[in-house]
């Protein structure tokens, strides 16, 4: 098929596929996630694990943020242990001074010395000031660094291209639409496990903040509006993605079901969803974006052309010619 | 005649809600017929509702605050019992009914707790600590309450006439906007939110003046008892923050009520303008409740450990440092809507770039500890539970800072864990720790110390077993503001926060308990010296309680903690551990009381009610009422009456005889 | 004994009246302070939704030059009217500053009417706050300085009352300072809101 093409071929034809390059010359998301997946990752787990086991004694797939399972999800955990190790440097002696002067320089302690008037020591003043001035700035460089690599806009660099599907927020349901597969499926989202997941994000109602815990980070999803999140699986293997923003009275029921699936049940899907008997016409649309909870999974075996952006440009207000979505990948199905 | 006001909006849809309004309904009244049974009218109007005293101003605000306390905390108690049984089923709450409890809960407790109760300190303290006789514009502060009440008292009616807002604390549009929220719910919160901002913004412009203006001669910027110093840096956040809020909540009301199309979905309305707006004053306001508690802890941790504050000017300036850089942070609280790298990262760093002065301020604490004398009562037990809780907060708060981490964990229960952990770890205990600190000088005698402890120990380990656990929920990827839930494992450990909640309870009925037993020994704990903790401020020289005009004499300040030199160097000590002025007394200048503050307040409430309902003609009304009230007011130019020397000659005598006894 | 405690309240008083009227000058600077910031954040709004017409008018179909300068000549006039009142009143002179107040008075009042004119024909043609999110802003950011404006003319009415009936007392003196900074004020915004919605928007 033709999504096999690999990057470095689709480099050379195309600018959108020249940009991936830059990102990847400039460090390279794979290279850096990948490396992420040696003994540190298992240490990490290992640790993170038994803190919230301890916790919670509950398995590993009741800690979606914990037990990440996708490059994303893990890039971000291990960002979340780093910074909260550095920061036990303060943390740990100012636990062990409150309870240690508690103690030591009690009233009722008489030997305990007394320095009714030791009130400054500039040499200790710059050490309170300087150690979290350390800190900050070290994790400051990290924040920065990271904060770039980790940008949700960022497209993903992988051997294959990423799967692009367009995502519209509904009360109180999810729409995600296949422009490459032509398909769209209401509160289900499947996507081949080898291939990372280029997502357009819109609401057609109020703010909605999609997440889906295993696989990575968040992004709001605003009427008029188009954000975008990149994500990855690790492996085949199901989640649970919903909206976390409140909306409404349907919010505790706005989850959906996620599949990383192999490129082979992929296949089959789309080809079953294609078979649906259903399609997204106008009267379809209509159905499904009245406020309604607990909406079935549903297939739709064809979708109006250009309903993301029809849907998007309903709220956009400007004069202006509408933004013209991002160029198809080249061999992108 | 009565707007949208009909019968529907009497709560008989659920049993639930009727019960509330039956609660506050009967409340209300057992209220009204205590004062009716003493014959209590005059001494309430007379000696409090219209008084411009800022000590007894500042009572007012922390009663309310503490009344109020409760009402927020039923909600939260709701909340967790609702999420304690709610899985797989509707809980005991009928649909709904969570959203608005949630969003009353955060409302209360950021408007018509924190802000009265901080409020309340600081106009009981401030002039005190800076050698004044009052605040600047008396008048306003009394207007300023009543318009705390105002507000207070509209999102209290909601429970009985209509519902209240289900769009969270930060009332987010386009869910705030008509079209999601028809209801009056919303309506009901801008009007508390605007009138009460309001109310705030006047507090902030009378003591940043009081402050800058009423000094007592000597007193210089850098001789400023620490509690002054964070009140300064929080007032001036009020004058400049507020305002952004203001903005915000207005045009949110003028869609809602005109129709306008500043945040609506479509015609050109902006939602993310008001997300930026609010938190440009959300963000501020965060530092504005917690300033206040980081200068009581200044105040008791140098005082019970018999020590000054280690290293003064090093929390002076980190605390303005907190006050600048609070304004330049607020896009942290939507790292997930989409904005580039480079404006998240650099949110990210000013963030975290706070966290350094706020950990000079824990390590000066702890260090004024060292080699100290530390007498543990009960105000150092909040300050030194609140450095360990609010060390973990400042982590988390780090974490969060960490755009990558923030897209994580952002919207679940950890963000609610974490703003728990700097709003009760951090701001309440403060809050606590200065009700018991000046207590005595508030109301002539001490709290009881034992049910005080009782009460941090519940307070301390409820907040470990609520919060601790929804940290972890975080982890398991659960959703904040979540009315039922499908996930087994959530389940236990919203039966530990449940559990956490109950053991706050406790913490809440001690200190009920605590103040009905101090009450009834208040003889026994009666402080005649004005000094009970052998103080180092110079609040600690007046009267316990003080007497209208604080001082008789105003003092000369010579350096940082004036009182505790004066002790050292044993002057104006007579009788010994009393201070005395040998000054003669003069006559001494004080306002009058004046019943435009509450009557303005009754018709901001009234103007609040009559837009809520679309009741325009009582709009008008009390909108004419307030301008006539004010014409009126500024036509009065005898505000003020003098105390005759001889008088205040006679009340200080009778204190240094009741002292010397 | 009596007749010295007399004494000492007078200066007492007086001392006390000169403290309360100089906090009342720092206190009104800082609620301009915040008022700024108020208006600062209708003006960036207003710049957010200048665009945001959603397909109805903007400025060009909507502001007239002739009638943008004579409102602004008016408001311009009446600073200069009003520091000639505060010149009289400096000089103590009663008669001038009741002058010089209804002069100013009068420019605001065709200042506003001004305004409700334009108001009501941009409503009669269609293009009334609900019309669009440019619009609201606009309505919004040019009547918040209206009821500014009218809020100052009520506030030169007591005044210009207080004065008649009492002459020019030091609590007037100071009241008319207060009144000064505040009509200046929206003075300055006025500016803002000249080249910030009309100019750009006038063909």
């Amino acid at each position: 098929m033709a999504d096999t093409i690999v990057l470095k071929a689709a480099c050379a034809s195309d600018g959108e596929s020249l940009h991936l390059q830059g990102v990847a010359g400039r460090g390279g998301a794979t290279r850096i996630l990948g490396r992420r997946r040696g003994g540190r990752r298992r240490l990490a787990d290992a640790l993170g694990l038994c803190a919230a086991l301890a916790l919670s004694g509950c398995g590993r797939d009741q800690l979606p943020v914990i037990a990440a399972r996708g490059p994303i999800a893990l890039a971000e955990r291990n960002l979340l242990f780093t910074a909260a190790a550095v920061m036990l440097i303060v943390v740990i002696p100012v636990f062990v001074m409150a309870f240690w002067f508690t103690w030591r320089y009690r009233a009722s302690h008489p030997k305990a010395p007394y320095k009714p008037h030791w009130s400054y020591d500039w040499r200790i003043d710059m050490i309170v000031w300087l150690v979290p001035a350390a800190i900050v700035i070290a994790l400051g460089y990290l924040v920065w660094t990271k904060t770039h690599r980790l940008d949700p806009y960022r497209p993903l660099v992988a051997s294959r291209l990423p799967l692009r599907v367009d995502v519209v927020a509904e009360d109180w349901k999810w729409l995600f639409i296949y422009p490459g597969q032509k398909i769209a499926v209401a509160n289900e989202l499947v996507f081949p496990a080898d291939r990372p997941l280029s997502l357009r994000l819109t609401s057609d109602t109020v703010m909605n903040s999609f997440y889906i815990p295993g696989l990575g980070g968040q992004i709001y999803a605003m009427a008029g509006m188009q954000t975008r999140l990149h994500l990855r699986a690790d492996g085949p293997g199901s989640f649970v993605g919903r909206n976390t923003q409140y909306s409404g009275i349907g919010f505790p029921d706005q989850y959906f079901a996620v599949h990383a699936v192999s490129a082979a049940s992929f296949r089959a899907w789309v080809a079953r969803v294609k078979h649906a008997p259903k399609t997204l016409d106008a009267a379809a649309y209509a159905a499904l974006a009245k406020p309604s909870t607990r909406f079935p999974v549903t297939y739709y075996s064809a979708y109006e052309p250009g309903l993301f952006d029809r849907i998007l440009h309903k709220y956009t207000a400007r004069m202006r010619a509408p933004v013209p979505p991002p160029a198809p990948h080249p061999g992108g199905n | 005649m009565l707007g949208r006001l009909t019968l529907h909006a009497l709560p008989f849809y659920s049993l639930i809600a009727l019960g509330g309004a039956l609660v506050t309904v009967l409340a209300g009244l057992a209220v009204l017929g205590v004062v009716a049974w003493f014959g209590a009218w005059r001494y309430l109007w007379q000696e409090w509702l219209t008084s411009v005293d800022h000590k007894r101003i500042g009572m007012m605000y922390i009663i309310m605050a503490l009344v109020m306390l409760l009402r927020g905390f039923v909600d939260a108690i709701m909340m967790r019992t609702q999420q304690a049984v709610a899985l797989n089923s509707q809980g005991y709450l009928p649909p709904g009914h969570f959203d608005q409890v949630f969003s009353s809960h955060g409302t209360i407790m950021i408007f018509f707790v924190a802000m009265p109760f901080l409020t309340g300190l600081i106009n009981i303290v401030v002039p005190q600590q800076i050698g004044a006789r009052d605040v600047a514009f008396p008048f306003m502060n009394s207007l300023s309450l009543g318009l705390t009440a105002a507000g207070a008292g509209l999102v209290l009616i909601s429970l009985v006439l209509g519902k209240f807002s289900a769009a969270g604390w930060t009332a987010y549009p386009p869910y705030s906007e008509l079209k999601f929220s028809p209801g009056v719910g919303v309506d009901y919160w801008i009007w508390a939110v605007l009138i009460s901002g309001v109310g705030s913004t006047l507090t902030g412009i009378n003591f940043v003046v009081t402050i800058v203006a009423r000094r007592a001669p000597g007193m210089h910027l850098m001789r400023m008892p620490l509690f002054t110093w964070t009140a300064f840096c929080t007032v001036i956040l009020m004058v400049f923050a507020f305002p952004a809020l203001t903005v915000a909540s207005a045009l949110l009301g003028l869609d809602r009520t005109l129709g306008m199309h500043f945040f609506t979905n479509g015609h050109g309305g902006d939602m993310m303008n008001y997300i930026n707006m609010f938190w440009m004053w959300g963000h501020p306001e965060v530092y504005i409740v917690v300033l206040p508690s980081f200068g009581v802890y200044s105040e008791v941790v140098a005082t019970f450990s018999g020590k000054p504050l280690f290293g003064y000017k090093s929390v002076v300036f980190a605390t303005m440092a907190i006050a600048l850089l609070s304004f330049m942070v607020w896009l942290h609280h939507f790292f997930t809507m989409g904005a580039s790298a480079n404006v998240n990262a650099f949110f990210g760093i000013t963030t975290m770039i706070i966290a350094v002065p706020t950990g000079v301020k824990i390590f000066n604490w702890l260090l004024t500890m060292y080699r100290g004398r530390i007498r543990m009562v009960a105000a150092m037990y909040w300050t030194v539970g609140f450095i360990v809780t609010f060390t973990i907060g400042g982590m988390t708060g780090v974490l969060l800072a960490i755009a990558p981490v923030d897209y994580l964990m952002h919207n679940t229960t950890f963000l609610v864990a974490h703003f728990h952990n700097m709003l009760i770890g951090g701001a309440l205990f403060g809050y606590f720790a200065g009700y018991q600190y000046w207590f005595p000088k508030a109301t002539g005698f001490r709290l009881d110390e034992t049910w005080g402890k009782r009460a941090f120990w519940a307070w301390f380990v409820g907040f470990y077993l609520a919060f601790m656990p929804l940290y972890v929920l975080g982890f398991m990827g659960m959703p904040r503001r979540l009315e039922r839930y499908y996930v087994p494992s959530w389940q236990p450990l919203l039966l530990v926060a449940e559990l956490g909640a109950l053991t706050i309870l406790t913490g809440i009925i001690c200190q009920i308990i605590q103040l009905v037993v101090s009450v009834r020994n208040r003889a026994a704990l009666r402080d005649t010296t004005g000094d009970p903790w052998d103080g180092r401020t110079l609040e600690w020289m007046t009267a316990s309680p003080p007497a209208a005009y604080n001082f008789a004499v105003l003092p000369h300040v010579h350096g940082v903690d004036e009182l505790a030199l004066r002790k050292e160097s044993g002057s104006h000590m007579n009788p010994p551990g009393i201070y005395h002025d040998l000054e003669p007394c003069r006559d001494i200048v004080v306002p009058n009381n004046t019943g435009a503050g509450p009557l303005i307040g009754a018709l901001a409430f009234g103007l609040g009610f009559a837009m809520v309902w679309y009741i325009w003609w009582l709009a008008i009304l009390a909108g004419l009422g307030i301008w006539g009230l004010l014409v009126m007011r500024s036509f009065d130019d005898n505000d003020l009456h003098v105390i005759p020397a001889a008088e205040v000659e006679r009340t200080e005598t009778g204190r240094l005889s009741a002292a010397a006894r | 004994m009596a007749l010295q405690a007399t004494g000492n309240a007078a200066a007492a008083l007086a001392a006390a009246r000169t403290e309360q009227e100089d906090d009342r000058a720092l206190g009104f600077w800082l609620y301009l302070m915040s008022d700024a910031v108020i208006f600062a954040l209708l003006f960036a709004t207003y710049a957010v939704m200048v665009v945001r017409t959603a397909g109805g008018p903007d400025g060009h179909a909507l502001f007239h030059l002739t009638h943008t300068a004579i409102e602004t000549t008016l408001l311009l006039l009446s600073s200069i009217t009003f520091g000639f009142a505060a010149i009289a009143a400096k000089a103590g002179r009663r008669e001038g500053v009741l002058a010089w107040l209804l002069v100013t008075f009068a420019l605001g009042v065709g200042f506003v009417g001004m305004e409700i004119a334009e108001f009501h024909a941009a409503v009669a043609q269609g293009a009334g706050p609900e019309r669009s999110g440019f619009l609201s802003a606009y309505f919004t950011l040019v009547g918040t300085h209206g009821l500014h404006v009218t809020m100052g003319l009520v506030w030169i009415g007591i005044l210009w009352v207080q004065v008649l009936l009492r002459g020019v007392t030091p609590q007037a003196a100071s009241r008319l300072y207060r009144l000064s900074l505040f009509w200046h004020f929206l003075d300055i915004v006025w500016i803002g809101i000249f080249s910030v919605v009309y100019l750009p928007g006038i063909r």
